[in-house]
């Protein structure tokens, strides 16, 4: 291991809640690590099992999926049924062989600035400790 | 038909702003650019200070008719902020405004990351990456319009939500009021003095009241709460109980066809009723019937029977007499209303102070909250405004005043927040004493004076001129001494350095405010979010304070954060300005993010109908048999959640389809390669 593990982290997350809380912890700069690309969507119930299962077979590490608190849902309980859908996707991890760790949802409001630090921080943590996705080597 | 194609040969021009040195200062704008200049579909690709001023705008159109673009990409700050200017520059070039897509480089990057400049560059060129992904199948759009209802709904008949209901009905537009209590108010009507003017604050307050119960354009809905809303903007339908009150108004008695009847305010229920509960007005200090109003001044004056204490004994029916005004039988009613805008007006409530117990609140009878103060006081109050101390009735001599009682607490057990307005409404309850008990000492115990507003600071002279005297240091305990009643006040004077314990005859806490009980559930109905503290969220803190992210949802007074009277007038005649602004406009557009479905996929199984919250699905029959999923696009708010179940693949979410997000995950873990 001669170079340090860098992560890569998909962020899919909710344009009215944790998009927002995200920008604000950019307004108030507070600092957390660069390894997550964020993929903004209206409403985590957007969030199709097949995006996350695209993302790992593409080689990545992580996926965070982040919207309301429950029963703050921009479109009433569309965050429900995306959590929901989580524990689906976890168990086919699962059975992958894959950590379910790797996939993490949270609720981050619009609020919650140094929440959405603390979410990104803790799962690029997370990630890193896991190591790279052990899909990497099977695609190669 | 659903048109699911893209583009053959997307021509994609990038621009990446430096935003002055706050995107440039942590990121390397130009290698940024140059990588951009290598992604497939580039073929334009440019730096400037800031895009999206003039000039930079004006780049946009100029390189979407010099090189014949099919769509656009901005990497800057957040699309929250700007993504109407670019697409705006977009369609001036001659595009669909919807062919823009927007990388966030800057509350999302380059304010996160300001030292790890490799890290953010790197990110920067990603996010690029994957915008030209999502840019070169993005579709033509049109946005929809819809009509507006020339009605608007104000939740709260506070001193917010009158103001602004009088705005809107005076503005021609038809305004429903609704209000919880009995009577319209709100906490304004239990004060006695408004600060720094010394106002006489019923004074000011009531003629407002009768403005509001006399306006033509008013449909004032008293004792009534928000049931339930759907809907969106322009066409919100909302349904009102109208909790029963027991008694008939004049109007509905007419309607009833009792001729003369109805509740005129005689009060002749009131001395006969039997029942005795303590009025909350009064902040329970002085007692009502089970039939009562709040105090003389209510708007409507019209008494109300509380169903919950009531014995239905039926002594009022007969006092009430010929007016034939009281139903014992009254049952809750439900009206439908359809207005095109809201705003909530949802104001506070005093947080219970009796959890920071050292302050003895609850268990020591002379320490009142300052609520309690101001009805103790006020000449209309329990005691005709002579102020009293509870455990004995004596006037007294010496009083302490202590000030952040569960504000600016950040133990966990009270609130982190400055309440705002509890420095100068203490300074105005010294100044009373001194004014109304001759030889009276106040003492205030203060972490700081804040007193930020016109005059306020002029006022804080005038009470220390007073002989107030000013005790810096928060209070650490409170006692009682049981032979007296007295109060043994301990804080540490911290001008002095010293510990001190003053006694005293009563201790007012000035107990931090919180939102009011039905904040919470009044907010989701209307889908508002809120701050962590509770407090409902505007859509941005500086340039839209009245706002919410709901469209057509606007929002005014304390229930947005703790604000004093002219902060929350002004609020409430800002959110009656851009409540009417969509009423008089006549319609608005809606973004074109509906779902449509593609019909040679869809197998009819109807999944999807049951998982929108909306109800915009249906199955219909198909042309030469079987069924067929069909989207009501009016009702569809465009969340996505069918088009992430759809097993067949058959959904397809404009603006945000399978295939382009499937593109922009591809773009950043395989490097986009077409």
């Amino acid at each position: 291991m001669a170079e340090e593990f860098k992560p890569k982290i998909l962020g899919i997350i909710c344009n009215w809640c944790s998009y927002a809380g995200a920008d604000l912890a950019g307004s108030a700069r507070t600092q957390y690590p660069p390894d997550i690309r964020i993929v903004r969507v209206m409403c985590t119930g957007r969030v199709d099992p097949l995006f996350i299962m695209k993302a790992f077979i593409d080689g990545a590490d992580g996926v965070l999926v982040s919207g309301c608190h429950f029963g703050d849902c921009h479109y009433l309980e569309g965050n429900y049924k995306a959590a929901k859908r989580m524990f689906l996707v976890k168990s086919v991890l699962r059975d992958l062989g894959l950590e379910d760790k790797r996939l993490r949802m949270t609720f981050v409001s619009a609020s919650e600035g140094a929440k959405w630090a603390k979410v990104v921080e803790d799962v690029v943590k997370t990630v890193t400790d896991l190591g790279p996705s052990p899909i990497k080597e099977f695609a190669r | 038909m659903v048109d699911t194609t893209s583009t053959k040969n997307p021509r994609i021009g990038v621009f990446v702003c430096h935003c002055g040195t706050n995107i440039a200062g942590s990121i390397d704008v130009k290698k940024v650019v140059e990588y951009a200049l290598t992604l497939p579909n580039v073929v334009h690709a440019e730096d400037y200070q800031y895009v999206c001023s003039t000039p930079g705008q004006k780049k946009i159109e100029d390189a979407v008719k010099a090189k014949n673009l099919t769509g656009t990409v901005v990497a800057a700050c957040s699309p929250r902020l700007h993504e109407p200017t670019f697409r705006r520059a977009t369609q001036e070039g001659g595009l669909n405004p919807f062919r823009f897509e927007m990388a966030n480089i800057r509350e999302q990057n380059a304010w996160v990351h300001m030292h790890e400049k490799e890290g953010a560059t790197n990110k920067a060129m990603d996010a690029v990456r994957i915008a030209v992904a999502k840019a070169s199948l993005l579709q033509d759009l049109t946005p929809k319009s819809v009509s507006v209802e020339k009605a608007a709904l104000v939740v709260g008949a506070g001193i917010a939500g009158m103001q602004a209901a009088l705005d809107l009905a005076n503005a021609g537009i038809k305004t429903y009021l609704v209000e919880k209590n009995p009577t319209i108010g709100g906490r304004m009507s239990q004060l006695d003095k408004t600060f720094p003017t010394l106002d006489c604050s019923q004074c000011i307050l009531t003629p407002k009241m009768v403005d509001v119960g006399r306006a033509e354009n008013i449909e004032l809905m008293t004792y009534s709460e928000i049931e339930d809303v759907s809907g969106f903007i322009g066409n919100f339908d909302v349904k009102v109980r109208k909790k029963a009150n027991g008694v008939l108004s004049m109007a509905e008695a007419e309607a009833k066809g009792i001729v003369g009847g109805g509740c005129n305010g005689c009060g002749d229920c009131d001395p006969v009723c039997p029942v005795i509960k303590p009025n909350p007005f009064e902040m329970g200090m002085k007692p009502r019937k089970a039939i009562y109003i709040y105090h003389p001044q209510v708007v409507p004056l019209l008494y109300t029977i509380d169903f919950n204490t009531c014995i239905k004994c039926g002594l009022c029916v007969t006092a009430c007499g010929e007016k034939k005004a009281i139903d014992l039988e009254m049952q809750d009613s439900f009206v439908d209303l359809k207005v095109g805008t809201v705003i909530l007006a949802l104001g506070y409530d005093m947080f219970p102070v009796e959890k920071k117990a050292e302050w003895g609140y609850k268990k020591f009878d002379n320490v009142v909250n300052s609520l309690e103060f101001e009805r103790l006081i006020c000449a209309s109050g329990p005691t005709g405004g002579h102020l009293i101390r509870p455990s004995d009735g004596v006037t007294p001599k010496k009083v302490a005043f202590v000030l952040c009682a569960g504000s600016r607490d950040n133990t966990g057990n009270a609130k982190p927040y400055c309440s705002r307005f509890c420095c100068m409404y203490s300074l105005k309850h010294a100044h009373q004493i001194i004014e109304k008990i001759p030889g009276v000492q106040p003492y205030i115990f203060y972490m700081d004076i804040r007193s930020f507003g016109k005059m306020y600071e002029e006022f804080y002279y005038r009470i220390q001129d007073e002989g107030t005297k000013f005790l810096r240091g928060r209070v650490a305990n409170i006692l009682e001494d049981p032979v007296t009643k007295n109060l043994h006040v301990y804080a540490e004077e911290t001008l002095l350095g010293r510990p001190i314990d003053l006694e005293v005859d009563m201790v007012v806490l000035a107990a931090a405010v919180q939102p009011s009980a039905e904040t919470e559930r009044t907010r989701r109905l209307f889908g508002v979010s809120c701050s962590q503290d509770g407090w409902l969220l505007e859509a941005h803190p500086k340039l839209n304070p009245c706002g919410t992210t709901t469209a057509g949802v606007y929002i005014a007074g304390v229930c947005q954060g703790p604000k004093d009277i002219p902060d929350t007038v002004a609020q409430a005649e800002g959110a009656a300005s851009a409540a009417s602004i969509p009423i008089h406009l006549g319609k608005v557009e809606l973004e074109p993010y509906f779902a449509q479905c593609i019909e040679e996929k869809c197998a009819g199984c109807g999944m999807c109908v049951n998982l929108c919250p909306y109800t915009a699905l249906s199955l219909v029959d198909k042309e030469g048999g079987g069924k067929v999923m069909q989207v009501t696009e009016a009702k569809c708010k465009g969340c996505g959640t069918c088009g992430a179940y759809c097993p067949g693949g058959a959904i397809w979410m404009q603006h945000f389809t399978t295939p382009q997000i499937v593109a922009q995950i591809d773009a950043f873990l395989v490097g986009g390669g077409q």
